[in-house]
């Protein structure tokens, strides 16, 4: 079955200076599975997340994500210069700002990892790029910039950025968060549709009903540490800690039964 | 008795005035470029934030923002080759305070245009792959040099006015032109408003360019 984990985190420290942001966090995502996870602001769920990719660089513990193994105990596992690179183009992340590239357009925002990173033909990468924006629903606006598109638009573009280097892994940090209510949905629903095609995906959300339907594996994090986990409607539903029971009477009827 | 002007003298000396113009625009485009590159070097090394770098390059460009731009010129000139115990040919002496002057502002400038970009923009690059090089090279400069190049052209414009202090070592631009034809002319009047007029009609063109410029990355 070890084959079959796509990440596994063991004892995942981060610390700035003096403050611990992440306390010792352990996680297991199988190939496929869609973990989510929830927690009050400041609970250190993003920067878990960020820590995955090496965006931020652990203080300590192991992490591994496909074939690739870190220990930050040892220094000299932590990758660096294109060794980082590369392990980070394995996988996608998407941000609560979107955080398109301005200068291009969605297409050339898709093209932007293969064309780069990968140093795949302009050709090649643009008919990867425009079939993942008819995906995502945007077939008709690979030609508008950024400014030109709405807030769920730019952030469905950049989950297709996301995707066109085809990750093992998919990080959502937030994504729609600083979405208009509205928009949040064309967002979750493509989302939603990675799940259903098999995505490996970790997610920070606060959008309790996705959580509910669409995760295998839902994490609950406080004061950097994971207070309690299990399946989706568990959790959610029957949540056993106290913390979790706490934090989530913010969200009290908000969360429907599974149908 | 009011003062008679008569500007015919001032023409009689157009071969000097036309010496002189090249000679200053000569000296603008020259230190213009030098301090380009310097600034981009410099802003560029300002990126590594390591101390060993950073350091001399933050004291060399708050040096030369601290000190008189004509006491630079003057130091250069008569100082800087006994200190290196070298003969620099004239002109090179008198371009090197200018040069380093417009270097240390294009410092500046680049390392601004740089640091302006989103967060975002660097975290994106970083989680899609992207080596420094390729984040720099296809995402970063070029939203970056947009930015850049408004402030570049406005210090450039001061850099050209600026050369009109090169008159203190006898380079002969614009203004000592100027002061030499009062020598011959004792006609001080004509010839400063000409030498003025002469800046402005180069820099006016210039200075609605960079507005224009202003505005446009404003969009």
């Amino acid at each position: 079955m070890t084959n079959d984990v796509m990440v596994r985190v063991e004892g995942l420290r981060k610390s700035y200076g003096a403050v611990e942001a992440v306390r010792g966090v352990s996680l297991d995502v199988r190939r496929g599975q869609a973990v989510v996870i929830i927690g009050p602001s400041g609970c250190g769920k993003s920067t878990f997340l960020r820590c995955i990719n090496l965006l931020e660089e652990p203080s300590a513990g192991t992490l591994q994500v496909g074939e690739r193994s870190i220990d930050f105990g040892k220094r000299h596992t932590m990758p660096r210069g294109r060794d980082l690179a590369r392990f980070r183009a394995r996988i996608g992340m998407v941000f609560q700002q979107f955080d398109l590239f301005p200068h291009m357009t969605a297409l050339r925002n898709v093209m932007s990892g293969p064309v780069i990173v990968k140093k795949m033909p302009t050709a090649q990468a643009e008919a990867i790029a425009r079939d993942l924006l008819a995906k995502v629903g945007l077939g008709a606006f690979t030609e508008r910039y950024p400014r030109e598109l709405s807030g769920g638009q730019q952030q469905r573009v950049a989950i297709a950025r996301a995707m066109a280097m085809e990750p093992q892994l998919m990080l959502f940090d937030e994504v729609t968060s600083a979405l208009d209510p509205e928009l949040v949905g064309e967002v979750l629903d493509v989302m939603k549709q990675l799940a259903a095609e098999g995505t490996t995906m970790i997610v920070v959300t606060h959008e309790m009903n996705f959580a509910r339907d669409v995760a295998d594996h839902v994490v609950v994090m406080d004061g950097g540490q994971v207070v309690e986990h299990g399946a989706a409607e568990e959790v959610l539903l029957q949540p056993k800690n106290p913390r979790t029971q706490a934090f989530l009477s913010r969200f009290h009827g908000s969360i429907a039964a599974r149908t | 008795m009011p003062y008679k002007w008569d500007f015919s003298l001032v023409v009689n000396y157009a071969h000097f005035w036309v010496k002189g113009l090249a000679v200053t625009l000569a000296y603008s485009a020259g230190t213009v470029l030098g301090g380009l590159i310097i600034g981009v070097i410099c802003g560029m090394l300002l990126l590594y934030r390591r101390r060993w770098v950073t350091l001399p390059i933050h004291f060399y460009v708050e040096l030369f923002r601290c000190t008189p731009l004509l006491v630079q010129i003057v130091w250069f000139y008569f100082a800087l080759p006994i200190v290196l115990q070298v003969e620099l040919p004239a002109w090179f002496a008198a371009g090197i305070g200018l040069t380093l002057y417009m270097g240390a502002f294009s410092t500046e400038i680049f390392r601004g245009g740089i640091i302006s970009i989103d967060k975002g923009q660097w975290q994106a690059s970083r989680a899609l792959g992207m080596t420094g090089g390729e984040m720099m090279r296809h995402i970063i400069l070029p939203q970056a040099i947009k930015r850049m190049v408004p402030p570049f052209v406005n210090q450039s414009i001061i850099q050209l006015k600026n050369t009109s202090l090169l008159y203190v070592v006898a380079i002969p631009d614009l203004m000592y032109t100027g002061s030499i034809i009062v020598s011959d002319t004792f006609r001080p009047l004509e010839v400063y408003t000409s030498v003025a007029i002469a800046y402005f009609v180069v820099l006016y063109p210039l200075t609605l360019w960079a507005a224009r410029l202003e505005a446009r990355v404003d969009q």
